[in-house]
This record gives C-alpha cells, sequence and structure tokens, in this order.
C-alpha cells in the first residue's frame, strides 16, 4: 500500500533556512555565556569536589578487618569468607593463639589475611556470611596502587581501615 | 647566501609557520575542545596546566610515543604520502597572506605575490589529493567510501570558492592581497564598510553584493575543510572514521592537524579579503574626527608598536572567526550527501555566478 507523506508547506522564511540557523546560533551561544559565567553547575570537579559525606549507610566500599572494644582482632580465621567469595579475592592463613594469651579461649586466628583489590568486586558477601563481626565494608571507593602489589591489602592495611568496632556482640566473653 | 632578503625571508618563514601557526593549530584543538564542551554544559579538559592549557603538549607527546604501525594491506608508497598531502597545502597557503602591516620596515607578508588570491586556490586545491589518496591507499570500504566523498565535496565546493570571491576583485583592481587589505583600508572593510566617502550611494550599494559574496565563500571553505555542517567524509556514525580509519599515530596526528591548519589557513584568507586584514581602525580627533591608521611606517618604538599591535590584530581576527566556525559545528545537524552536492552545484553555484554579475553591472553603470 503506497502511503503518500505529505510535506509541510514552509513559508519563505523557511525556506532559506537562515532564520532558523541563526535562532540555533543564539541558543548554542546562551549556553556557552551561561558556563562560561558560572551559571550552569553541571559537572562536578573530582577530586576537589566530592560526595564522601552523602554517601548512604548501605554503600559498599573496600573491606576491613575490625577490632572489638576489648582490643582484639574478631577474625577468627573460620575461612568463611575466603570460601564464599565469588572472585576469590581473600587468602587466609590461620593459626593457633598459644595458651598463654589472655584470648586462649579463642584457640583460632588468622596469621596472614591477603585481599586483592584487584579482584574484590565489593559485593559484600564476606560482611553477609561473618559469623563474628569481623569484616565490614567501609565507605572508601578510592583504591590504588602502581604495582599488582601494592593492591593486594594485607592484615595490618586491613586492621588499619577497619580500626575499632563498638555494638558488636561479645561473643567470646570470660564469663561462659 | 648573504642576500638580506633570503634571510629575512626565512626568519619570516620560521617565526610565523613554527612559531605561530603550528602552535595555533594544536591550539585551535584545545579551543575546540574547550568552547565545544562549554556549549554543551560541560566542562572540558582543565587538568593539564592551568584550565588545561598545556593539554595539547601532553597530546603532542604522547602521539610521538605511539607505535607507528602500516597495516600490512595498504598501498605502501601513497599511504605514506597522503597526510603529507593534506597538511602541506593549509600550510603554504598562509606564506601568501599579510597577517601584519611592516615591522622594522620588514613587510609582514611571506611572499606578496601579484597572483595573490590565485596562488590560494591553485595551492588549497591540493588537499584534495591527499584524502582521495588516503582514502585509496587504506584499502578499506570505510575508507574509500569517505575518500571518495570527501574529495568529490571539495572539487564541488571549489567552483562556487572561485566565483564568489570574484566580485571583490572586480572592486579592488588587483589580485594581490597586500593591494585588497590597501583598498580596505582607504574604503572601508568590505562586509562594514563605514570608512571614507559616506555620500556615495555606490558604496552602500554595493555591501549587499559583497555579504552575498561572504556568506557564499565562508560556506564553501567550510565545506572545503570538511567541517560541519559538510563533514560527512569523517562522520563517525556512519564512516567509523572516513578516510583516516587506517592511520594511526603521526599520520592521524597529520591529518587531524591539516584540518585545523586548514581552518586557521580559510579563517585567514577570509579575515584578508573580507575584515580588512590586519587593519584596525582607531579613532583620532587631531585635526577634526577621523579613522587614524595603525601600521608600521611611523619612525621609532611607534612604528614597532603599530607593527605589533597589527599582528595582535589579525590573529585576533582569526581566532575570531576559529570561534564561529566551532560554533557552527555544535549548532547544526549535517547534511546528507545528496542534500550537500545540490547545494554546492545548483544553489551556491548559480548565486555566485548571479552575484557577480550584479557587481559588475553596478560597477558598470553608477561609475
Amino acid at each position: 500500500m503506497a502511503v503518500t507523506v505529505t510535506r509541510p508547506n514552509l513559508n519563505w522564511r523557511e525556506k532559506i533556512y537562515l532564520p532558523a540557523i541563526l535562532s540555533g546560533l543564539a541558543i548554542t551561544l546562551n549556553h556557552f555565556k551561561r558556563m562560561l559565567l558560572g551559571q550552569t553547575k553541571v559537572t562536578m570537579q573530582y577530586p576537589e569536589q566530592r560526595r564522601d559525606a552523602e554517601m548512604p549507610d548501605y554503600y559498599r566500599g573496600a573491606p576491613a578487618l575490625v577490632r572489638d572494644t576489648n582490643g582484639r582482632v574478631r577474625c577468627v580465621a573460620c575461612q568463611l569468607c575466603e570460601f564464599i567469595c565469588p572472585p576469590r579475592a581473600i587468602k587466609i592463613l590461620p593459626g593457633e593463639i598459644p595458651d598463654a594469651d589472655q584470648f586462649a579461649k579463642v584457640e583460632k586466628y588468622p596469621e596472614e589475611f591477603d585481599i586483592d583489590m584487584i579482584r574484590c568486586i565489593y559485593c559484600g558477601m564476606c560482611e553477609e556470611v561473618c559469623p563474628e563481626q569481623a569484616i565490614f565494608l567501609r565507605k572508601d571507593y578510592a583504591i590504588t596502587g602502581f604495582t599488582r602489589e601494592d593492591m593486594v591489602h594485607h592484615k595490618d592495611k586491613l586492621l588499619e581501615i577497619g580500626g575499632v568496632m563498638h555494638g558488636v556482640v561479645l561473643k567470646w566473653n570470660e564469663r561462659k | 647566501m648573504n642576500n638580506p632578503f633570503l634571510w629575512i625571508s626565512l626568519l619570516k618563514i620560521v617565526g610565523i609557520l613554527f612559531v605561530v601557526i603550528l602552535p595555533m593549530v594544536s591550539y585551535t584543538v584545545y579551543a575546540e575542545r574547550r568552547v565545544s564542551a562549554f556549549i554543551q554544559d560541560r566542562v572540558g579538559p582543565n587538568r593539564v596546566g592551568p584550565e588545561g592549557l598545556l593539554q595539547p603538549i601532553a597530546d603532542v607527546v604522547k602521539l610521538l610515543m605511539k607505535e607507528d604501525f602500516s597495516p600490512s594491506h595498504v598501498n605502501p608508497f601513497y599511504y605514506w604520502l597522503a597526510p603529507t598531502l593534506a597538511v602541506m597545502p593549509a600550510i603554504i597557503t598562509m606564506a601568501v597572506v599579510p597577517f601584519g602591516s611592516s615591522l622594522f620596515g620588514v613587510p609582514m607578508v611571506i611572499a606578496d605575490v601579484n597572483i595573490g588570491i590565485l596562488f590560494v586556490f591553485a595551492i588549497s586545491s591540493l588537499g584534495v589529493y591527499g584524502i582521495v589518496l588516503a582514502g585509496w591507499a587504506s584499502n578499506s570500504k570505510y575508507s574509500f567510501l569517505g575518500g571518495v566523498r570527501s574529495s568529490s565535496q571539495m572539487i564541488s565546493y571549489e567552483l562556487c570558492l572561485g566565483l564568489a570571491v570574484i566580485p571583490i576583485f572586480l572592486l579592488v583592481g588587483h589580485l594581490r592581497l597586500t593591494d585588497v587589505v590597501r583598498y580596505q583600508i582607504e574604503n572601508g572593510w568590505l562586509i562594514a564598510p563605514f570608512i571614507g566617502d559616506w555620500l556615495n550611494p555606490t558604496k552602500w550599494l554595493l555591501a549587499i553584493p559583497m555579504l552575498i559574496s561572504f556568506g557564499v565563500f565562508t560556506i564553501a571553505i567550510f565545506a572545503e575543510t570538511n567541517r560541519l555542517p559538510f563533514d560527512l567524509p569523517e562522520a563517525e556514525q556512519e564512516l567509523a572514521g572516513g578516510y583516516h580509519t587506517e592511520y594511526s599515530s603521526m599520520k592521524f596526528a597529520l591529518f587531524f592537524l591539516g584540518e585545523y591548519a586548514a581552518m586557521i589557513t580559510g579563517s585567514a584568507v577570509i579575515v584578508t579579503l573580507f575584515f580588512g586584514g590586519w587593519h584596525f581602525p582607531l579613532p583620532s580627533w587631531s585635526g577634526g574626527f577621523h579613522w587614524a591608521l595603525v601600521d608600521g611606517s611611523a619612525p621609532g618604538w611607534k612604528g614597532v608598536a603599530g607593527g605589533l599591535f597589527n599582528i595582535v590584530i589579525f590573529f585576533a581576527k582569526v581566532a575570531a572567526l576559529l570561534f564561529f566556525f566551532i560554533w557552527v559545528r555544535w549548532t547544526l545537524p549535517r547534511f546528507r550527501y545528496d542534500q550537500l552536492m545540490r547545494l554546492g552545484w545548483i544553489f551556491f553555484f548559480e548565486i555566485a555566478l548571479a552575484n557577480i554579475f550584479l557587481v559588475a553591472g553596478i560597477l558598470t553603470f553608477a561609475r
């Protein structure tokens, strides 16, 4: 079926296209003037302006190990997070806590705890699965390094990012 | 080699082409990125150096360090020749454009040939070879189509390019570009004839064909340099890069810089022919109100200051016209290929031709 498309009838001003071109030029010049005078604020000049103060609570940044208020590293090297990590970024070497130690009741601690930040996908499964509330995802997102070795966060770095966490369940108290 | 003219010409060539024009080409790329960003409500490169002013230097370093790769399926001789043929006409044409009045008694034009504008047309026509050879030697469908489209577009618009400026030379009487500038100093810029005899009606009547001539010539320069709205040969959405798809690193840089150098040369020619070249009238009240001519001929430091002022004014006008080029690029949509060819062969050709007869008629009957 042949359909006839009716072309609109243009008046003489529209036919020479010049008035339309000039009004288009005026629009773009207006955009230019507004940007030049700083009236259009569209672009955030990153690293001078950041949204770190307005991050939502549920934001998933880099993982970190925490200590509790007693100063103990909460991780007991159960290796659940290493098992569930989808890209297998976590590597744990479990060690035994010596009997003479204050926290000998806990029996296990991580001798080495490495998270390869190049592999980490920030999914938060390690935080979900941890039975000790020992690993949490923090709010920093800008992880950089010059070599692949730089990008592996070892235990000391993870503890440094994590700090002390208040309000966690103190499972291994003396009285139990 | 004791000839002072040779040494002075060499100094002018190095001083203008290498010290002014080539950096101006890279900074035109920077200006395009910034101005187009502002028009699109974004910021553009502002990190390298203050406000991003060292960005072209970073680009040059990157392009120099890139691997210079020649695909195996290309025709090697023409593949290597094409980028140079794209860049050289644009730069050589700058040799006849007067970019200043005079400095220390030396006229600020590298070669003041008396065929002036014919040299410009002849050399800029060689630019077609660069593109057609690039498209053909790359041995790929996209490049071939881009090359063919671009060469046919450039050849079509050379018609109206030449015909559009004939009225100017009917009026001025000489082809030499410095004579055109001198005529505009005495009688006012061709598109703004506010100097000289205000009571002569012929003068004001001639402003209309000069405006038509200016319009057709500017649009033809847009088409010659493959700038939007005539940039179908390098439309990324359609041709994946067009004739420079198969080029990388320094050869691509030469194409890219050649396009911007052609823009600068085109702007320089438009400024010389229509906007009075290096002339800027300063109002002077000594001995009645008149427009004083500032050029490099006054003795002592005043002449040097005047000469430098003229050079600055010339490049300021070229920069303003380059802003106009960038402004139009981000305002207008692209022409379809048949619309483009129809405009060149039917519309502008006839307007330019009618314009010549109009000016000839005015000059015959009104003088």
